[in-house]
Formats: structure tokens, sequence, C-alpha cells
């Protein structure tokens, strides 16, 4: 069985995941559902959901994924996990 | 000048690489301006990075099972981002993307956002988890985690399915771009293009392919960027394209108004079979398409994407090569900027090229201009021979509207560089370029399926006494068996480029997604649960694809789910046959129970012990 330990690494990782999708689901669909209506804003000139779907969601996307995987990492360290330096 | 292990020395490596490929860019173009003609130049460039592309591949050769399958499990992080990112980009990235921005608009760009978000999937769901456990393929997860060979057998039928029908459409933009560079019959090239993918992949299997495919990717990388931030430069509109071209998308606008856009009807086109596969501009640059139905279309090939990205084996197993688990999640966030660096460029590329050609004040505008001089530019008449634009007088006035201009996809990257005005080294850098994304998929996926076949099929299930040199042996011969049978149906030329990659998506998010997202984050779905959610989601997904496939029975699609998007049929219904199903039978066993938790905690070993 899993020790009380893992579990508690377990439960952080999946808060982490559903943090990182719900992130996810706002720059992939949210503001996508409203398109039409963005596009009445501009940003560094551009229509704003031409930017969104051109560039901006793209960006968002790394920055999340990022922000996510250097958190993660805290969270296995935290929990004496962390596999990082192994075979580099 | 290299001491120590080598992958010590990579940054070093590709440093030379990449100076030496710069170097021999700016000899080609000492060549053009001594006089050697544009042909020569552009062979010269396929030839050569192909060559190296071989080399590379005959220097990985290896005869043992853990680099044949997974490179050694020693690819460190940023440069596994960057031979995922190429094993990513495909042809229809690079040649097609572009060109279907231009003339998508807005709607087409949802493949931007489905493509890069999909790995937001890729690292939170699966690759670390994947990666602990150790396989050497995806059904190798599938048939471990929930045990017995129909399961696996299952998942390699899902594999097999999406990747080929990938496969095939890469191997055709080999051909196609083999053929134009060295000016041979698309038949024969198609064979030339396999016999190059084979060359990266078949001595050195995954490890080979790794190292060419990082090579692929500073090839194909700087013939993107390299003519964006050219043209930009060149017509004014901006030393640093992506942040700069807010005016020239508000100036096609203002030319859409200006010359109507206009849909040619059916009847029109059929009277001029010389449009018969190009395209004219119909639809608003940056406008967003009003209504709920419009938004739907957007986000529901979205989903398609995003999902489908997460479940294609191909890219999956490229985070089985990470020497660590952390590795493999960081080396996920690295594939994507790399993927990030194309992609945010495409839409560039596509505004740079439409302004060029509508713009009436620039030089390079045809819109608006009279026919007759218009046919007489060099690079109009040049790909009007291989009819790839072609003009058509509708109403008679004998200037060119927009709606009479019409041009095949992938013109707008291939002859962008010569529409305005840069030199042919550009063009011959854009087709090698384009050969290097079309080939490090295809070794990408041909590599997929021949391990699939030869590690889950023949060791797994049919002989699993197999010593490691006739394991391998069969690796090799299923690759070559795999690569001839793609390259002859490409050769049949059944598809267009990008009917067949959606499906791919479609085939892999109907059958695999869920089974392995619950084989991690669900301790309870069973064996029974997948086996029904994999045959069910395929193939309720299938049988979708051929009731509305304009190919096939052409019905009128349920809700704008149309044949690009029915693994949104298949994925909900392998959803649910598994949580039903699992449901229904006994919990998975404690042995199995234990590895769940084994995975989902990085350090330790794997658990297969590979």
């Amino acid at each position: 069985m899993a020790s009380k330990n893992h579990e508690a690494h377990w439960s952080k990782t999946s808060g982490l995941m559903k943090v990182t999708l719900a992130l996810w689901f706002f720059f992939g669909y949210v503001i996508f559902m409203f398109g039409t209506d963005l596009n009445n804003f501009s940003f560094l000139g551009y229509p704003l959901a031409y930017y969104m779907t051109a560039q901006g969601s793209l960006a968002a996307f790394v920055i999340i994924l990022f922000w996510s995987t250097g958190k993660q990492q805290k969270i296995d360290e935290e929990h004496g996990v962390s596999d990082a330096g192994r075979g580099e | 000048m290299f001491k120590g292990k080598f992958t010590d020395n990579l940054p070093k490596i590709y440093g030379v690489y990449t100076g030496g490929f710069l170097v021999f860019c700016l000899l080609m173009a000492l060549l053009e301006s001594n006089g050697v003609s544009g042909k020569t130049i552009g062979v010269l460039f396929v030839a050569f990075t192909v060559a190296i592309y071989a080399f590379i591949g005959y220097l990985s050769r290896t005869m043992q099972a853990s680099a044949y399958y997974v490179a050694g499990r020693e690819v460190p992080t940023v440069f596994n981002g960057m031979a995922t990112a190429a094993d990513w980009m495909s042809g229809a990235s690079f040649v097609a993307m572009a060109g279907g921005i231009y003339f998508g608009g807005y709607t087409y760009m949802a493949f931007l956002v489905g493509w890069t978000g999909g790995y937001i999937l890729v690292a939170s769901l699966l690759a670390p988890y994947l990666r602990k456990f150790g396989c050497y393929t995806v059904p190798d997860f599938i048939g471990t985690r929930y045990g017995g060979n129909l399961a696996r057998f299952c998942a390699v039928l899902v594999l097999v399915l999406a990747s080929f029908t990938y496969v095939t459409a890469q191997i055709n933009a080999t051909g196609t771009i083999a053929s134009r560079a060295l000016g041979i019959q698309f038949e024969v090239a198609v064979y030339v293009g396999l016999a190059s993918i084979l060359m990266c992949s078949m001595l050195g299997g995954m490890r080979a392919v790794t190292w060419t495919q990082v090579a692929q990717y500073i090839v194909l990388i700087i013939a993107y960027l390299l003519p964006v931030f050219w043209i930009s430069n060149k017509i004014g509109a901006g030393f640093f394209p992506h942040f700069m071209l807010g005016d020239e998308v508000a100036r096609i606008a203002q030319l859409e108004q200006e010359f109507g856009l206009v849909k040619n009807s059916k009847a029109a086109l059929a009277a001029h079979p010389e449009t018969a596969g190009l395209k004219s501009i119909s639809v608003a640059h940056s406008a967003v398409p009003a209504g709920a139905m419009a938004a739907w279309k957007y986000i529901s090939l979205v989903i398609c994407m995003m999902v489908g990205t997460a479940s294609l084996p191909h890219i999956l197993m490229r985070y089985f090569t990470t020497p660590s688990v952390t590795a493999a999640r960081r080396s996920v966030a690295w594939s994507l900027f790399f993927i990030f660096l194309l992609y945010f460029s495409a839409p560039m590329l596509a505004t740079l090229s439409k302004i060029s050609l509508m713009d009436p004040n620039l030089p390079t505008g045809i819109i608006g201009k009279s026919i007759s001089d218009v046919q007489n530019i060099e690079w109009v008449k040049n790909w009007m021979a291989v009819k790839q634009v072609a003009i058509v007088d509708f109403n008679g006035d004998g200037i060119l509207q927009l709606n009479e201009w019409f041009m095949r996809g992938g013109v707008v990257v291939l002859a962008t560089p010569e529409v305005a005005g840069l030199p042919y080294v550009i063009s011959g850098l854009v087709a090698a370029g384009g050969m290097a994304a079309a080939m490090s998929t295809a070794d990408g996926l041909v590599l997929a399926i021949s391990n699939a076949l030869s590690h889950d099929v023949y060791y797994k299930i049919i002989n699993p006494k197999a010593d490691t040199a006739k394991r391998l042996m069969v690796a090799r011969v299923l690759l070559v068996v795999v690569g001839i049978f793609g390259a002859y149906i490409a050769s049949m030329r059944l598809t267009g480029i990008l009917g067949s990659v959606a499906w791919a998506f479609d085939f892999a998010m109907s059958g695999l997604f869920f089974p392995l997202v619950l084989g991690v984050w669900w301790k309870r779905a069973t064996r029974q649960g997948a086996i029904a959610g994999m045959i069910g989601g395929l193939a309720s997904g299938t049988a979708y694809l051929i009731y509305v496939g304009p190919k096939f029975m052409a019905m009128t699609p349920w809700l704008g789910i149309d044949h690009l998007r029915f693994g949104l049929i298949g994925a909900p219904v392998c959803l649910i046959l598994m949580i039903v199903v699992s449901l229904m039978t006994d919990e998975p066993d404690a042995k199995t129970q234990a590895m769940v938790d084994e995975i989902r905690i990085p350090s330790g070993n794997t658990v297969t012990g590979n």
C-alpha cells in the first residue's frame, strides 16, 4: 500500500494537475467561446481573438507548462521522491 | 575537441553542425551569384542535408535492445525537446499550415491552438508516468497495466491504424518535395523519399532517429524563420514580424473590403478544370465568423487535435528516452517551446504572403492589376506551368480580382520567398526544411509501428523466448516492410495531406486516450473495461467516419461533427464503455494496484526493470 508520504505527494500532484488543466481550459477553450466579442479589443495592434489564436494562447501554453513542471519538481523534492539529476 | 561522454558533447556537436549548415547556405548563395542555376542549388540542398541525416543514422547504429527501442534512455531534456518538435512537425505543419491559414483564416487556426495545447495533457496526464513505468512502446504500457495479450493487441491495432494514416501522408510529402527538387517523377520520388527515411532509422532504431531528428529540427526551423524575417524586413513591415504586423493585418481587412470576398460557385469552378485542387481567398483573414455554430466548429476541432496529440504513440514514445521522470516532464515543456517557435510564425508568414500579393502599393502586388501583365511575371509563369496556380477571368474585365486568383495551399510556403523577390537560395533552403519536416515525422511513425509489431506482437505475444539479435532483426525487417507498404499506398495518391493527418488524431483519441489516462489516474480501471473501451471507441469512431466521410457515405454531419472530428464520437464511447465495464468487473488485483502506486512516484527504478 502507498505510504502516508506517497499519498500526500499524490494528492498535491493531482491538485497541481487540476490547476494546470483549469488554466489550459481557459486559454484553449473559454476565450474562444467569445471570439467575436474579443475581436473588438486589440493587442499589439492585432484584433484580440486573432492574436490569441495566432500567438497568445500558444505562448500561454508554453508558460503554463514551464511553470507547472517547475512546481511539480518542487512537490517531488518536498516529499523526497524527486529523481531529478539521474543519469545527467 | 570532443572528450568524455557523447551526451556531454551534444551542445558542441550540434553547434558545429549548425555552423556548418549556415556556411553551406552561404556557399550556395555564392554559387547562385556566380550564375549556378536555381535547379542545381535545389538539388544540392536536398541531397546534402539528406546525406548528413543518413550519415548520422549510420553513426548511431546499434545492436542493443534498449538503444534500439528507447535510445538507451540518455537523451538530455532540451535535445529530446528538439527531437520531439521535429517528430511532431510534419510535412503538413511545414508546407501546408501557413497555406491553410492563408485560405482558412481564424477557424483554421484552431489547428495551432490544438496542436500546442495538447502538450499540456501530455505533460500533466501521461509522459512522466509512462516514463516511470519503463515501457519500450505504448502498447507495452497497456499490455502490462491491464494484463493479457488481448489488451496489448487492441492497443497495437489502434496504434497501427492511427500511425499508418499519418505516415502515408508524410511519405507522400517527401515524394512531392523530392520530385520537385530533384526533377524526377512522383512515383519514383516516393521511393527515393522512403530510402532516405529508412537510412535514418534502420541501423540505429530510436537512437538513430533521435539524433537525426535533432539535426532535422535545426534545418527546418532555420528554413522557416529566415524567410519570415527576411520578407518582413524587405517589405518594410517590421524587423520582428511577430510583434509588428498589426498594421498589415488591419490593411488586409481593409483590402478585403475593397476587393470583396467572393466565394466562387461550384458551377463556375467546374467550367474551369485548371482550378481543381486550387483555392481562392474567400474567408476573412482576421475576422471571427459569427454565430454559435462557428464557435463550436472551432472549439470541437481544438478538442480533437489536443486529445489526439496526447494519444499519438510516436510522440509519447519520445518521452521514454529521457534519463529521468523529471527530465521527461521538463522535456515536454521544451518540445512545446520548440514547436511554438514555428507555429507562432506560421500566421505571420500567411499575413506577409497575403499582403505581398494583395497590396497594390507593393511592387509584388498582383490583385487589381491587368491579367496579361500578371501572366508575364516569372514566378507566376513557373508555378502555372506545374498547375500550382491559375487565373480565371470570370467577369471578363481583364483585371485580376481576388476571386480570380487560384493557388494550391502549399504554394504559400514554397513560393512566397520567390514572390517577395528573395534569392533562389532561400527557396532551396525551404525545400530542404520541408524535406526535413516530412522525413523526421515519417521516421518516428514508421519506427512506432514497427516497434509495436516487433516488440508487442512478435516478442511479447508470438515468441517470448527470442534473443536480442533475433528481436532486432525482426524489428528491422518490419521497419522496411512497413515503409515499403506506406510508400506503395502513398504512390497511389489516395488522399490529400491534411484530411488524413486529422484522421490520425481522431483514430488515436478514439481508441487510446482514455485507456492510457485512466491506466494512470484510475486504479479501478480493469482489463475488460480497457478492452471494451478500445474496441468500442475505435469501432464507433470508424463507423461514424464512414457515415460522414465525403469519400464514403457522405451523410450530413451531426452537430457539425464532420470527418475531421470523428474522435468526438469515438472517445466518449470509449470512456463510457471503460467506466461501465470496469465497474461491472472485479477490481484489479493488489499487484496491479501497487504498480499504479509505483508509477505515480518519480524516484526509484522503473516498474518493468527495462
